[in-house]
């Protein structure tokens, strides 16, 4: 009986091993080739990144000898992307040694040991003094190491339709001085063009990120209210300007001054901005980034040459008028070179490769991006790549900067759906605010948050 | 006679004394041929039950320190999940879908098509099954697709509508929990009404037929005869679109993505949005373990209806 119990014990093993073997599909590269993984997001309406990466590969693979890239791009949106990206991280066998990271989920992922520390690599890196300082800062992590090189930068702005405005009697060049100035052209757009959404901001947990970063923190930075205190190193919750930024949008979205609350909570209502109402002429104004006119110059997705003529920028105003003026909120993404990776130095140096001044021209140019190398951002190509960018570009003067902190995330979801209940009409406006304060309390603790 | 007497008991004791010698040795030998399905089940069936159940009580996320070193915290997640305004109203809502797309919805529209089928000519029979049939074996996605295109605001529905003179409301938007009860009502009534047909096709056609010489009409027939005749078969057929219902997550997350607001929010999309939106996968997996004992509670009542009564 003891040599059955000891035979039906092995017979259990060796299923076992060839059951596990079987999972293990990749074979390990010891031999005399090597694989660098990149993952990346690719879109139909982002595709500059993977272009650039496939240029590059083929001089990558040529000068290194018996180095294969192996190209990943994952069909995702933001969400779904970061996501993708962070199972990814779960194994070595998965996990990519260059990556494409946004820099509000890099602290995050730096205290989840994704990203490699490159000091020692950066030191090294002649290129590396061509960067801005608010670029350095953007892939810093909380120790003050550097773990990304930002690709750019972008600031966000009111886009509008000029031929809109000026069937309502507005002046052209438009700039609002305060919130209710945005109303009152809206309400004028309104009574003159029932047809045309006058003025649309993004809300809802839909359109994620572009949300908070398109919507309401233009609103909330324009309140003289914040959402994290950085001196306390605490989170701000029962202010006014919580408030007054929510029910601003519930005004807009209330008197049909936006797009309908069910179009608002489609993830692809961008998509409709971009590609249907602005080029006919169905949208007065909205808040998007600096890189809006990549959507509309030739080879973007949603090519409309028109928009040169037709678009107008300005910036957004504070509350009140107060200065300085204008808010803008600044975001963009980074390559990062992975934790797990097994070879750090070829890592880097595609790193180096893709980011290096003419292909940092080339995607700034292509992806509508504000330059952070001083070589690229003085080029005479960079800057007559479209008639906005002196304008976007400016705004970096009045721009602000989401919370550097590895709970932000979970936070602006919640932001997201503060805004998603107001303008559903499911909760009041301080209802809705209170329950954001509890969420916020529930994620950081009651020591973490500030009046 | 005798004969048939004398061999059992006479090959009765000496063959037993035999087996019962050689009981073990057998059983192990017959475990030979199962033991790699038996390893495949426990690593990943098991297996991911196990690091759910056991997730469920540790702070592990996808991001943040949390990432790297995950801590036992007890029982943190189920405390915050019982206290979560949006649990009671997500599992309110689980159990409305359960309640009326499963048990209502596909259990008596399955019973009653395959009641009809019975009595329609079989062409007719033919073509209802192959269109019930139809949407059961889209897969999930495309069927989810499917019916967020008859829903959604410009979708067939409301064209339909538009062509009888009518406007109808954006379906998605403000009936959410209509529409993904009635396009999981729509998507998995095949199951049971195959599952029915089979069953009816048991009941012996004498006991109907005496039955109506016997002066029973069509619905004494029904609750009398059939019904009774097919108890196991509604009770396993329960079991299992419960089961099937309670774990619907694609449908409802490409029709509605829980929203608006969390009006459609059933346990698995809520589960999905903390684990995967919000990183926590302590918490979401939190909620998968409350799923799973919501599972077992409804798979105990139907094993017990199941049990064949005394007598």
């Amino acid at each position: 009986m003891h040599r059955n119990v000891r035979f039906a014990v092995s017979v259990l093993a060796v299923t076992s091993m060839v059951a596990l073997v079987g999972c293990s599909t990749a074979a390990d590269n010891d031999g005399d080739t090597q694989t660098l993984k990149i993952v990346y997001q690719e879109t139909d309406s982002f595709t500059a990144l993977d272009t650039l990466f496939t240029k590059i590969k083929p001089e990558f693979e040529a000068a290194h000898d018996g180095v294969t890239v192996e190209l990943q791009p994952i069909q995702a949106n933001d969400d779904d992307y970061s996501t993708k990206l962070a199972l990814s991280q779960q194994s070595g066998e998965t996990a990519p040694d260059v990556f494409y990271e946004d820099t509000f989920r890099l602290r995050s992922d730096i205290d989840a040991g994704y990203l490699l520390n490159l000091d020692d690599h950066v030191a090294g890196w002649d290129d590396w003094s061509q960067f801005n300082e608010g670029a350095k800062a953007a892939g810093m992590g909380d120790d003050g190491s550097i773990y990304a090189v930002p690709l750019g930068t972008d600031t966000r702005a009111i886009w509008y339709s000029k031929p809109v405005l000026e069937a309502a009697g507005i002046t052209i060049p438009w700039q609002p001085e305060t919130w209710d100035d945005i109303l009152e052209v809206a309400r004028a757009i309104q009574d003159s063009q029932p047809a045309v959404v006058p003025f649309n901001m993004y809300a809802g947990k839909g359109t994620g990120e572009g949300t908070v970063m398109q919507s309401f923190y233009e609103l909330l930075y324009g309140t003289g209210d914040e959402l994290y205190n950085e001196d306390e190193q605490k989170w701000v919750v029962g202010s006014d300007g919580f408030k007054d930024s929510l029910d601003f949008l519930k005004t807009l979205y209330d008197e049909g001054l936006a797009v309908t609350p069910a179009e608002a909570l489609d993830a692809n209502v961008w998509k409709k901005v971009f590609g249907e109402l602005f080029p006919q002429g169905k949208l007065g104004g909205t808040v998007e980034g600096s890189y809006t006119p990549s959507f509309w110059q030739e080879g973007g997705s949603y090519a409309w040459p028109e928009y040169v003529d037709d678009m107008g920028v300005a910036a957004f105003p504070t509350q009140n008028g107060e200065a300085p003026q204008g808010v803008s909120m600044s975001g963009g993404w980074t390559l990062a070179v992975g934790a797990k990776t097994e070879n750090p130095d070829l890592a880097f140096e595609f790193l180096t490769l893709a980011l290096n001044q003419e292909n940092a021209l080339w995607y700034d140019i292509n992806n509508s991006q504000i330059a952070v190398r001083a070589d690229v951002a003085s080029e005479q190509s960079y800057l007559e790549a479209n008639p906005f960018v002196a304008a976007v570009t400016d705004l970096v003067s009045v721009t602000h900067f989401r919370p550097a902190t590895s709970d932000y995330p979970k936070i602006s979801a919640e932001v997201q759906a503060a805004t998603e209940a107001v303008i559903t009409g499911q909760l009041r406006v301080d209802d809705a605010a209170a329950a954001y304060d509890a969420a916020v309390e529930g994620i950081v603790g009651s020591d973490k948050v500030t009046d | 006679m005798t004969a048939e007497v004398i061999v059992p008991a006479l090959a009765g004791p000496a063959p037993a004394g035999r087996t019962g010698r050689r009981q073990k040795p057998t059983t192990t030998w017959r475990l030979l041929p199962i033991l790699p399905a038996i390893v495949l089940l426990l690593i990943f069936l098991a297996g991911p039950v196990v690091w759910s159940f056991y997730g469920s009580f540790t702070n592990a996320s996808l991001t943040g320190v949390n990432a790297q070193n995950p801590a036992w915290i007890g029982f943190g997640n189920y405390l915050r999940l019982f206290s979560d305004p949006v649990f009671p109203l997500s599992l309110g809502l689980t159990v409305v879908f359960v309640l009326a797309s499963a048990i209502v919805g596909q259990n008596f529209l399955g019973l009653g098509i395959a009641l009809l089928m019975n009595r329609a000519h079989r062409f007719v029979a033919g073509a209802v099954g192959t269109c019930v049939v139809a949407a059961w074996v889209l897969p999930e996605i495309v069927a989810a697709f499917v019916a967020y295109a008859y829903f959604s605001q410009d979708g067939t529905l409301n064209q339909l509508l538009a062509a009888l003179g009518m406007t109808g409301p954006n379906w998605l938007y403000s009936f959410p929990m209509l529409a993904i009860v009635l396009a999981n009502v729509w998507r998995g009534t095949a199951f049971s009404m195959m599952v029915y047909r089979a069953a009816l096709n048991d009941v012996p056609i004498e006991i109907t037929e005496a039955a109506m010489i016997d002066g029973a009409g069509g619905a004494k027939r029904l609750f009398l005869i059939t019904i009774p005749m097919i108890k196991s078969s509604i009770t396993t057929n329960l079991m299992l679109i419960t089961l099937q219902t309670l774990s619907v997550f694609t449908l409802v997350w490409v029709m509605t993505a829980g929203g608006p607001g969390n009006q459609s929010t059933i346990l698995p999309v809520m589960a999905f949005q903390e684990a995967f939106r919000f990183s926590d996968i302590g918490y979401g997996t939190a909620i998968a373990t409350v799923m799973l004992l919501i599972g077992a509670v409804f798979s105990i009542i139907y094993i017990r209806a199941l049990r064949p009564s005394k007598g």
